[in-house]
């Protein structure tokens, strides 16, 4: 037991058990206040939307981090996993009542179908790279977020209805799910916080399981030098592709969601902004740092729902954090004035 | 030692937001002196490209309330406005703050998309609502339910449309119509149908129909040729006042020079920064009001909100100044003692919207529909010497 413990906090588990540690902690913390005294609405209403834009930058940081490709489309991968999943729980309302079973149902099929998206995506995406890459993926989102916009599909009791581009459904007593730019209104939210959680955690269980295989030095060999890696036989392109439909798979289940948390969802939330937001929390947590990612999306998302006594200023001083964070963030002295703390610290500890 | 900072961090984020659980949104608060207040809320978009928008609902909500609370009124207001960036996730952390805050009634949002995302949110906690400018249906009620408990105080989308294609059937009857719209945006497309629907009943002719999009909204060229190709000499404008600046501007460069119709959207294209005035010159708009009126009402208005603020209210600012009027009314009627628990102060503003008429800056003898949605009367403006003018 003792030796399981030791293990955990190995330099090689270090971070994977800090991860656990940190989600399983706060969920704790937050179900027991939750229980105990009467938490505020705009703290208990932020906490899935939180999962999930964690789960989506955490997905973001395997290729970005980990694979060294610039993804500016993760926001379409996030749309197809949210729009599936309000058709197929939208679907399946009659015929699975348990709202839990629908949820999973419903994520499941999100993103298994961004992963085959993704899958497609990355056979002409992959073969570029550098600012040819992030072009290629800017203008995937794009095409996602305007083929969403000018779908619309019901169901009545006919089966199910579609029409592209113009609303030509005449629904009898049916619902519609998609009415094009309007996007999904009426969707029964059934997402919740336990599920947030449970999927953060299983998005770090597949991204450390991966990163710590002999798939994902292979990644991560690749990023770090491509001919190198070549010469030793690692099949380069195999290793980005699945980095990036891993990556897709879970924006995907981030995108079902949250789409399962609102009333309503308009296809034009999953634009460019949102794909840049994402990165945003990706540069600010650090390239390949999970644990940093956790905190600074979960920072970068409080902050600007804190400072809402400043009213006018509030964007304001939450740009000019966002800048202070990032110069320090990347400044030398600093770094080495952080180590110098850390130095004496540790000597501390060995002299006791 | 810095994950332990970390760790600290982290907590310290989930304590500053636990704080405290709302008070009772029940029960406004007796003074002693035989006043109430009222909480009033409401969101809309003070930062980003709507604020324009959210700005003039907030400016002109604001004169309504320190008006109110200045006269011998027995309903003063405590007035609260949050941010949302005109986004659905935003306007729901809105709510959730003024909910947090004890909101009693409120303005719901200024913009449509952020409404139709927390109007179910308004309905579930029973919170009376009335949006000054949110025109979608889908903040009053959707295929399946009617929310109760919210209103409207400008026109819905589809009233709009089918009151354009009237409005120029009945006053630019020969004139050969092309219409410019944005697909992807649920108010101009919500316009954009019931138009095209109303326009083939009444005869008017439409030659020409181009769509744009957001990643499209910067060059209308392709679409200004068309219909300057169709010979269209009166363009139809469903969208907001950026878009529409950037066609008036590119029309004006290639010499296409027919009449221009926009409709609430195109209200705030006089104070865009940047925008020569001189464009928007005997453009149209379908409004229901006009600065320029002779009323007592819509001239004290207009004068407290250019000395206040420095500019002319638009249409947004006149239905946020109706808002606040036709609550406190709708207060009064009932004899609001703050002695009402939150349900039956929310049934009793149902129960007055529903039956009262109200008369305000931006129309008289105004009523509400079970469904939320107002009636009265569309009047035309044109725009002459960078001011808008009553078109009849």
């Amino acid at each position: 037991m003792k030796k399981k413990f030791k293990d955990l906090l190995h330099h090689k588990y270090r971070s994977r058990t800090i991860s656990f540690a940190l989600i399983i902690g706060a969920y704790v913390i937050i179900e027991i206040l939750m229980h105990s005294i009467r938490l505020s609405r705009l703290f208990t209403g932020m906490l899935v939307p939180c999962c999930c834009y964690i789960i989506l930058a955490l997905s973001l940081n395997l290729v970005v981090g980990f694979s060294g490709e610039l993804s500016l489309g993760h926001a379409g991968f996030m749309a197809i996993g949210a729009f599936t999943a309000i058709i197929v729980s939208g679907l399946s309302t009659k015929m699975i009542p348990d709202t839990t079973i629908r949820l999973v149902l419903s994520i499941l099929s999100g993103s298994v179908l961004s992963g085959i998206m993704g899958l497609l995506i990355s056979v002409p995406v992959l073969k570029l790279s550098g600012d040819y890459l992030a072009i290629v993926t800017l203008a995937f989102g794009q095409i996602i977020k305007s083929l969403i916009t000018n779908i619309y599909l019901g169901f009545d009791s006919d089966g199910i209805q579609f029409s592209f581009v113009t609303n030509e459904l005449n629904l009898e007593q049916g619902k519609m799910l998609l009415s094009g730019p309007m996007g999904a209104t009426d969707t029964a939210k059934i997402s919740n916080f336990s599920s947030g959680i449970l999927l953060i955690v299983l998005t770090l269980y597949i991204i450390y399981s991966l990163i710590d295989s002999k798939y994902g030095r292979a990644i991560m060999a690749a990023r770090d030098d491509r001919i190198a890696a070549e010469s030793i036989g690692i099949n380069i392109l195999r290793s980005k592709t699945l980095a990036f439909v891993v990556s897709a798979i879970l924006a995907g289940a981030a995108g079902a969601l949250y789409a399962l948390n609102y009333s309503t969802l308009q296809p034009a939330k999953f634009d460019f902004n949102t794909s840049i937001l994402a990165l945003v929390y990706v540069v600010f947590g650090g390239l390949g740092n999970i644990n940093g990612t956790i905190l600074a999306t979960t920072v970068l998302y409080i902050l600007p729902e804190l400072l809402r006594s400043l009213q006018d200023y509030r964007m304001l001083i939450y740009a000019i954090v966002l800048i202070i964070v990032m110069q320090l963030g990347s400044s030398v002295r600093l770094k080495r004035y952080i180590e110098q703390i850390k130095n004496r610290f540790t000597k501390k500890g060995v002299t006791q | 030692m810095k994950k332990v900072f970390v760790v600290l961090l982290s907590v310290l984020c989930v304590l500053t937001l636990a704080g405290c659980g709302k008070s009772d949104n029940g029960g406004g608060n007796d003074t002693g002196d035989g006043t109430v207040t009222v909480k009033l809320g409401g969101s809309g978009p003070l930062s980003g490209d709507a604020k324009v928008y959210g700005e003039a609902v907030r400016n002109a909500a604001q004169i309504a309330v320190d008006e109110i609370n200045a006269s011998d009124s027995r309903i003063k207001f405590d007035f609260r406005m949050e941010d949302d960036e005109a986004d659905g996730e935003k306007a729901y952390n809105a709510y959730s703050t003024l909910y947090d805050w004890g909101m009693q009634v409120s303005l719901l949002t200024v913009t449509s998309g952020a409404g139709a995302a927390v109007a179910a949110s308004y309905d579930e906690d029973k919170i009376f609502a009335i949006t000054p400018s949110g025109s979608s249906t889908a903040l009053v009620y959707t295929d399946s339910k009617n929310f109760k408990g919210n209103f409207q105080m400008c026109f819905t989308d589809p009233n709009q449309g089918v009151a354009s294609a009237d409005y120029l059937a009945s006053y630019f009857g020969g004139y050969k119509v092309a219409v410019i719209y944005k697909s992807d945006d649920v108010y101009s497309a919500g316009v954009y149908e019931k138009f095209t629907a109303e326009a083939e009943a009444k005869g008017v002719s439409v030659v020409y129909v181009g769509a744009f999009t957001d990643d499209t909204s910067t060059d209308f060229s392709t679409q200004l040729t068309a219909a300057k190709d169709c010979n269209a000499n009166l363009v139809y404008l469903p969208i907001y006042y950026q878009p529409a600046s950037l066609i008036l501007k590119q029309a004006f460069d290639m010499a296409y020079a027919p009449i221009f119709f926009g409709i609430d959207g195109m209200d705030g294209i006089l104070t865009l920064e940047g925008f020569d005035t001189s464009l928007a010159e005997g453009v149209y708009l379908l409004t229901p009001f006009a600065a320029d009126a002779e009323d007592a009402l819509t001239k004290n208005f207009v004068t407290t909100y250019q000395n206040k603020f420095g500019d002319t209210p638009n249409q947004f600012a006149a239905d946020a100044y109706d808002c606040v009027y036709a609550i406190k009314q709708a207060l009064e009627n009932m004899g609001y003692d703050g002695k009402m628990s939150s349900e039956e102060l929310y049934d009793a503003m149902i129960a007055q919207f529903t039956s009262m008429t109200f008369d305000g800056v931006t129309g008289n003898n105004m009523t509400w529909a079970e469904n939320g949605e107002v009636s009265k009367a569309p009047k035309a403006v044109i725009i002459i010497d960078g001011v808008y003018v009553s078109a009849e």
